[in-house]
């Protein structure tokens, strides 16, 4: 099952969500010979950053609620890791993050010169009291980080989008009036919190973190299902994928590729591979084909 | 009681502290652990911290963890007393793989001894047990276990002066013959036994250690060459050892800068 994707041949088109492994090329690589059509890198970010202390992802057996909080080396710190990557022999988004345009436009300009496939700007993530957050939620401040990363960069630019935006719609065609390739959706949804009563404490140690996994499924689907209305670029659509039939699902919302983080922990590293196979099996005994599906939720009328 | 799961933490209350030596506390649990020997748990101090430790002690209905005093949380951990509250999640990673019928050599450096204690509980008598540290006061648990030990010490303040990579060598010499050496300490240390065991083609078992986060193969903070190490290990076979280059060499730093190994464990061990 090859796709098309802003001008690259992907194996298949299951995407590997931004934050899970990490971004080394060991096991990135691992993750693609695991059936991963694409591969995202962790969230690379203007300085180094430690993150926050432990507990920082916590399974609640429906997902996961996590508050890691971007570690990164930093951008300027990743020279090893770079000249590892640029002799891959896989498809590859570098994320990047920042605390204002100018810092997107700083980190994504250098991280375009290490040749990745493609940037994704994070504008969602929520782990943070300063990074991020604000981009996301509003039409207008997407608009200003894409069209400010878009000019400075030479590969494709996807934007990672957060389903806390009131109408993630709107935001998503803010991104493609600035130049944006691609739509990446959700992020974690919340934060959320939970609380240890024995305690009386919050378990994580940043106290509140994002959802993932298969509790937030059917907010990632309605969110794709928005963006497909909004805009004409592609979607990368994710949250609570976990088989087959949840990446048909998405792909019917309007993904043209569908992402996996959390089932990396529920269904092991080969997740990919097994997704992909599912959804061939599905798509053969429905006689579709991966395109045919793209967005057949949205019916007319 | 709550079962424990690998999900959300089971708070328990110490039932006993033992002061193992100056460096060396072990806290007690009266909680029946479902757990195979170097498997480990993530232990949540509230308001601290959370890390990984080894289960060191282990019998029906109670366990124990060990700590050395070493940075900020396990100096919490060590005045922690009686009644007092944590909270853990687990069992994790694979353990060692045991066959008891087998002629095997535990090699344990330093704290690397807490792991395999309650591995060498499982072994039969015919097992070589070689045990260093850089001086008496590291020694753990000098009179527990009922099999006979081989100690030394980098300053000769306890047994013999000298490092357990030589005892290893000199039992073998000797004409011992191991199906398998099983071995946990510092990571220098592991990587000349396992090289050893390699020149004698002896299966080796080694514990690896990487700060970690989730503990269930997912956020990538442990992970070393391709395996994860919370997951795929934290017990390593020769098999994978041959297949991992950043074994002995690089380990990431908790921003996920990968660093040579002694800046990683300068930076552990603040």
């Amino acid at each position: 099952m090859t796709i098309q994707f802003l001008g690259k041949t992907l194996k298949n088109p299951m995407v590997l969500a931004s934050g899970i492994l990490g971004n080394s090329r060991d096991i990135l690589e691992r993750v693609h010979e695991n059936g991963c059509g694409l591969v995202t890198m962790k969230s690379i970010g203007p300085e180094p950053r430690d993150g926050h202390k432990n507990p920082t992802v916590i399974d609640l057996g429906h997902g996961m609620i996590n508050a890691v909080g971007l570690p990164s080396p930093g951008y300027l710190n990743m020279e090893n890791e770079w000249e590892d990557l640029e002799k891959r022999e896989f498809p590859l988004i570098a994320s990047v993050y920042g605390g204002s345009v100018k810092e997107y436009r700083m980190v994504a300009e250098f991280v375009s010169s290490k040749n990745p496939d493609f940037i994704e700007i994070n504008i969602s993530c929520p782990n943070s009291e300063k990074h991020g957050m604000i981009f996301g939620i509003n039409p207008q401040s997407s608009h200003d980080v894409v069209s400010a990363v878009k000019k400075v960069i030479n590969v494709p630019l996807i934007v990672k989008l957060t389903p806390q935006a009131p109408d993630i719609g709107d935001v998503a065609r803010a991104c493609e009036d600035a130049g944006a390739d691609a739509i990446c959706a959700i992020n974690t949804v919340g934060p959320g919190m939970v609380i240890d009563i024995e305690s009386k404490m919050p378990v994580l140690a940043f106290k509140k973190g994002g959802l993932s996994g298969p509790m937030i499924k059917p907010v990632a689907v309605r969110c794709v299902f928005d963006i497909y209305k909004a805009v004409k670029i592609p979607i990368i659509g994710l949250g609570g994928i976990t088989t087959g039939e949840d990446a048909i699902e998405m792909i019917m919302a309007g993904a043209s590729l569908a992402g996996i983080g959390s089932a990396v922990r529920y269904r092991g590293i080969d997740v990919f591979q097994k997704v992909t196979r599912e959804m061939e099996a599905w798509l053969s005994d429905h006689h579709y084909s991966h395109e045919d599906i793209i967005g057949a939720a949205h019916k007319e009328g | 009681m709550k079962p424990i799961t690998d999900q959300r933490h089971i708070m328990l209350r110490v039932a006993e502290k033992q002061i193992e030596s100056q460096e060396f506390a072990t806290l007690f649990f009266n909680y029946a652990l479902p757990f195979k020997p170097g498997q480990f748990i993530m232990v949540w101090i509230p308001d601290i911290d959370e890390k990984p430790y080894t289960i060191s002690y282990h019998s029906k209905d109670r366990f124990a963890i060990t700590i050395e005093a070493k940075g900020i949380f396990s100096q919490k951990a060590i005045t922690l007393e009686k009644d007092d509250l944590v909270g853990i999640r687990g069992p994790f990673g694979n353990g060692f793989n045991i066959k008891s019928d087998d002629t095997v050599a535990v090699v344990a450096g330093g704290c690397g001894m807490a792991p395999l204690a309650t591995l060498v509980e499982k072994l039969n008598k015919n097992t070589t047990f070689i045990h260093g540290a850089k001086s008496k006061e590291y020694i753990l648990y000098p009179d527990r276990f009922d099999l006979d030990r081989l100690f030394c010490t980098d300053d000769g303040s306890f047994g013999r002066k000298g490092f357990v990579t030589e005892l290893l060598e000199n039992e073998i010499a000797s004409g011992k013959s191991f199906d398998r050496v099983y071995t946990c300490g510092p990571e220098i240390m592991m990587y000349h036994i396992f090289n050893i065991c390699e020149k004698h083609h002896i299966p080796c078992q080694v514990s690896l250690e990487r700060y970690m986060r989730c503990g269930f193969g997912v956020c990538g903070a442990c992970v070393c060459g391709k395996q994860v190490v919370c997951k795929d290990g934290p017990v390593f076979d020769s098999s994978a050892l041959r297949g991992i280059k950043d074994f002995n060499t690089k380990a990431l730093l908790k921003s996920g800068k990968d660093v040579n190994l002694a800046q990683y464990f300068s930076w552990r061990c603040k």
